[in-house]
């Protein structure tokens, strides 16, 4: 990490840690479950430049499998989470193998195709509950702290969030993240240098996959249950919403879109009902025409034009 | 009564009709996106919204104006037509140039913004749309009755298509289209105007898409939510047939319909995911589709 992110990484730890005393702390939790998820997105939208429209399907299948996992065969809450994890990474290899087949637009829909198979298998699986989903998910515990109190569960979901943040800086400034990089920027090339572009796509989509999983069973533990919805359409473009709305391709971007989309749906949910979709659409048109950059793009390119007239 | 493979003639040939009638919406839907990607480079993730615009409007003409069925049908395509040149003029026009994930992006938004505000205006729940006089009741052929408003959807979406197709491929007018895809530089350089076939190209795509929607009304009901699921399926039909050719898009969308109507016979269980098995198939031994060429 440059030496710049490496503060602002650090100031942020800083103030998550203190952040529950101020802030209800399931709200907080939220908001880190889903600037997870759209992290691990960005890493395959932001960085490998592969727009997948089916990423909920992750998020969605691990939230099941941990649920399960901690309900019905009553596992210790870790193994919960691993077991959500590796089915998403699962999940995403087969996924990943067949959608890199195709590149672009094909990609996308091609993703989106295949997570609405997934969520119709969802839809009629006897385990999943149907309409009413997997309720009543215990927390359990972990080396002995009650995870049934919110403010110990906080401090597991802080850890596992920087934990994978940091996971995500590491892959991106690796040579792996490079060549990813690479590949976003011209295909072509990358291929004719050598390099097998699809394997590095399918690990760059596995390893967003199985993120994206470790949102999403987190997210259970949180909530004590997981339903349809987080395997849905509307969220895969969800994400794509933060990440756009934040700045793809920048470190801090998803974890900014995250906040203000979660804040906002949050605080608006009660007051004008069903047209938060509306204003969620509204968002992505005005980001699309104006605003391509996100919020942090955007603030670092002001930033950067302010540096350069002083240094003139 | 007859049976073919266990299962009454009567039930197998009333799945088959069913899956005619929802091929040929993918057949014109597919079209409509087909058309609109070959011009404009764009997938237009809208295409449901606007389908399920065309036979809201046709409910909300009957409820609030009395304007009958037929008058719809040329009424509503043209309204959401004019939407979409607005839609082009206003915010796509403007994408042209930039990677094609932002024209899906951007059409996404729309579709969420559509979705929302007539689910803000007039709820989830779908409303009923009555079949017109013309067109109740059923033929009898002998070994089935066939409801005559699914005759006339499959006979409808077929003769567009076709005059679709004709259109193209026939006409000076399709001529100029096919160059302006080819090349658009040079089309222009030639003295057409490219920007306004652009512009039209893209409501006369999302045109069709408002007509499948009012020959969709009075077949099922008239709700807000209508072309979403639709449209991921439509998505499917066209990762399957490529976009390269305009019958190839018919032929595979009423051949998809077909064989949804009959797992709906044979193993109702797959009948909503068998569309994406055959895609991954298809990706597995076609990843161009079956009539797309690799680029």
């Amino acid at each position: 990490m440059s030496r710049r992110v490496s503060i602002a990484y650090l100031i942020g730890l800083g103030l998550l840690l203190l952040a529950p005393m101020f802030i209800y702390p399931i709200l907080v939790m939220k908001v880190l479950c889903f600037a997870l998820f759209a992290c691990a997105f960005n890493l395959l939208l932001g960085y490998t430049g592969l727009l997948s429209f089916g990423h909920a399907v992750f998020l969605g299948s691990a939230a099941y499998v941990t649920g399960h996992a901690l309900k019905v065969w009553e596992l210790p809450t870790l193994l919960g989470l691993l077991a959500g994890t590796g089915a998403a990474t699962l999940l995403g290899w087969i996924i990943g193998s067949l959608a890199i087949r195709r590149q672009g637009i094909y990609f996308a829909m091609v993703t989106l195709a295949l997570a609405q198979m997934v969520f119709f298998f969802f839809l009629q699986a006897p385990f999943t509950g149907g309409e009413d989903g997997l309720q009543g998910v215990p927390r359990g515990s972990l080396f002995g702290l009650d995870l049934g109190k919110d403010i110990n569960l906080y401090y597991l979901v802080l850890a596992i969030f920087a934990g994978s943040f940091w996971l995500i800086q590491r892959t991106i400034h690796s040579p792996f993240g490079q060549i990813l990089k690479a590949i976003r920027e011209n295909e072509p090339r990358a291929i004719s240098l050598g390099y097998d572009v699809a394997k590095y796509k399918l690990l760059a989509f596995v390893l967003s996959a199985g993120l994206a999983g470790l949102a999403g069973a987190t997210k259970t533990l949180v909530f004590k249950f997981a339903t349809l919805t987080d395997a849905h359409w509307h969220t895969s473009g969800e994400v794509v919403l933060m990440t756009l709305l934040g700045g793809m391709g920048t470190v801090f971007g998803p974890v900014v879109g995250a906040t203000v989309i979660v804040t906002l749906q949050n605080e608006l949910a009660d007051k004008v009902g069903s047209l938060v979709t509306v204003i969620m659409g509204a968002i992505f048109v005005i980001c699309v025409l104006a605003f391509r950059r996100g919020i942090v793009g955007e603030s670092l390119a002001l930033y950067e034009r302010m540096i350069g007239q002083k240094g003139r | 009564m007859t049976e073919i493979f266990g299962v009454p003639i009567q039930a197998l040939f009333g799945q088959l009709m069913l899956g005619l009638v929802n091929g040929s919406f993918y057949a014109v839907l597919s079209l409509g996106l087909a058309v609109i990607f070959g011009m404009l480079n764009i997938i237009n993730f809208a295409h449901g919204a606007l389908y399920m615009t065309g036979a809201m409007l046709a409910w909300v003409f009957l409820e609030y104006l009395g304007v009958g069925y037929w008058w719809s049908l040329v009424l509503a395509p043209l309204c959401v037509g004019l939407i979409g040149i607005a839609i082009e003029r206003l915010m796509l026009q403007w994408l042209y140039k930039l990677d094609h994930l932002y024209g899906l992006l951007l059409t996404f938004g729309l579709a969420l913004m559509i979705e929302g505000l007539f689910r803000d205006l007039y709820g989830v729940a779908g409303q009923p749309y009555s079949i017109p006089e013309e067109f109740a009741g059923a033929f009898n052929l002998g070994f089935m009755f066939l409801p005559k408003y699914r005759a006339w959807v499959v006979v409808a979406s077929l003769t567009v298509c076709l005059a679709t197709w004709y259109m193209i491929e026939k006409t000076r007018l399709g001529a100029y289209l096919r160059a302006a895809t080819e090349n658009p530089k040079l089309t222009q350089a030639f003295g057409i105007n490219v920007p306004l076939m652009v512009m039209l190209t893209y409501g006369f795509g999302v045109g069709l898409a408002g007509f499948a929607g009012v020959l969709a009304a009075p077949a099922s009901q008239v709700g807000p939510l209508m072309g979403s699921n639709l449209i991921i399926i439509v998505f499917a039909v066209v990762v399957i047939g490529g976009m390269g050719s305009i019958l190839g898009s018919v032929v595979t969308g009423l051949g998809l319909g077909i064989i949804e109507g009959m797992t709906k016979v044979f193993w109702p269980e797959a009948s909503s995911t068998v569309v994406f098995m055959i895609m991954a198939v298809v990706l597995m031994i076609r990843p161009a589709g079956l009539f797309g060429r690799e680029k």
